[in-house]
């Protein structure tokens, strides 16, 4: 047990924030990166109602690597894009209809972004979605 | 008048037969360590006889954009002129302490990340220049891996075709299956890089989605 509290208490503090999509829907897409970045910079795991489009998903990693040079401890973040919410399971739209969940705004999925700092691994398969932490 | 019209008409001509040749820019996107640039390598030496670049099993090997231009592919009688575009791994976190379980002293660990950070700048960047994009993953990887995902979604966004890869089958461990059923809507073709495996298949793709451009 105590052994357990010790492993424990090395995670660092951290908040998960939860995002609906109407707070960044009226954003651009430089406005929607800086606002999920400012909130991962700032040790939250960020749960984003609906998911950002292609071109700001690949914004979101592009800034990211910019950010690790010149934020000092921060190593890049963990990103999930948990997409569809049919009968067939997490992925069972995105399995049928890759395009449509590719659109950008899809409010039934869920984004999550945590700094890799904080989260190590979103792990998934189409059964289930783990999140796991650092020790 | 009749110079304009012949000129015209050489300029008709002549552009025909160059657009007939034109060199498709082929690029190799993937997440670190899948083995991209061990397939360019094989590609480059069978038909030209050079390499493009060095691999090892330190991820971020390739940290910026390395290409060879006018790569004359011939497959089953027929030849096609590509610009091989080998891309460094697109990842979404890079730390410099990774590169310390390999042995590297934390110095060159330090610049190691932060040419792999600007290397996945230059990667998404060159997205846009591509024709046709092989996407190549790790079989023996997780396939349900966010930055495959978004590769491949940047990609149909662009209209550029795709045809995915699923390397490393050699290895026990690897799993196409997993990767077709991750990704049903698009070609995989499961290869081995490192020991040439079933590259036929590989190319017969090549040319399809090609001959569509």
């Amino acid at each position: 047990m105590v052994s357990k509290k010790n492993k424990l208490g090395k995670i660092k503090g951290f908040t998960i924030q939860f995002l609906p999509y109407s707070e960044i829907r009226g954003l651009n897409s430089d406005e929607r990166i800086r606002k999920i970045l400012g909130i991962v910079l700032g040790n939250n795991i960020l749960l984003l109602q609906g998911r950002l489009l292609p071109e700001e998903e690949t914004r979101l990693i592009g800034d990211t690597m910019a950010m690790i040079e010149h934020v000092k401890n921060f190593r890049g973040i963990e990103l999930a894009v948990i997409a569809g919410n049919g009968n067939s399971g997490f992925f069972g739209k995105f399995r049928r209809n890759f395009a449509n969940a590719i659109s950008g705004g899809d409010l039934g999925a869920v984004t999550i972004v945590g700094p890799a700092t904080i989260v190590k691994e979103i792990k998934r398969n189409p059964k289930k979605i783990e999140l796991l932490l650092n020790r | 008048m009749a110079i304009k019209i012949v000129k015209n008409f050489f300029k008709r001509v002549f552009l025909g037969i160059f657009k007939g040749k034109k060199e498709i820019k082929l690029g190799f996107y993937g997440p670190p360590n899948a083995g991209k640039t061990s397939l360019v390598n094989r590609i480059c030496k069978d038909f030209t006889g050079e390499e493009i670049g060095s691999v090892s099993k330190i991820p971020h090997e390739t940290r910026k954009v390395q290409f060879k231009e006018k790569v004359e592919i011939e497959f089953k009688g027929k030849k096609m002129t590509f610009k091989m575009i080998d891309t460094p791994g697109i990842a979404t976190k890079i730390d410099y302490e990774d590169f310390l379980k390999f042995k590297i002293k934390k110095s060159e660990a330090k610049k190691r990340a932060k040419e792999a950070t600007q290397g996945v700048v230059e990667s998404i960047k060159w997205l846009d220049d591509m024709n046709l994009v092989v996407v190549v993953l790790d079989a023996t990887e997780n396939p349900y891996n966010q930055v495959n995902i978004t590769i491949i979604g940047n990609l149909v966004a662009r209209k550029i075709p795709v045809l995915i890869v699923a390397n490393k089958i050699d290895m026990k461990k690897s799993d196409i299956k997993k990767i077709e059923s991750a990704f049903p809507e698009y070609d995989v073709v499961g290869i081995s890089a490192k020991y040439g495996k079933n590259l036929e298949e590989f190319y017969e793709s090549i040319f399809r989605l090609s001959k569509k451009l």
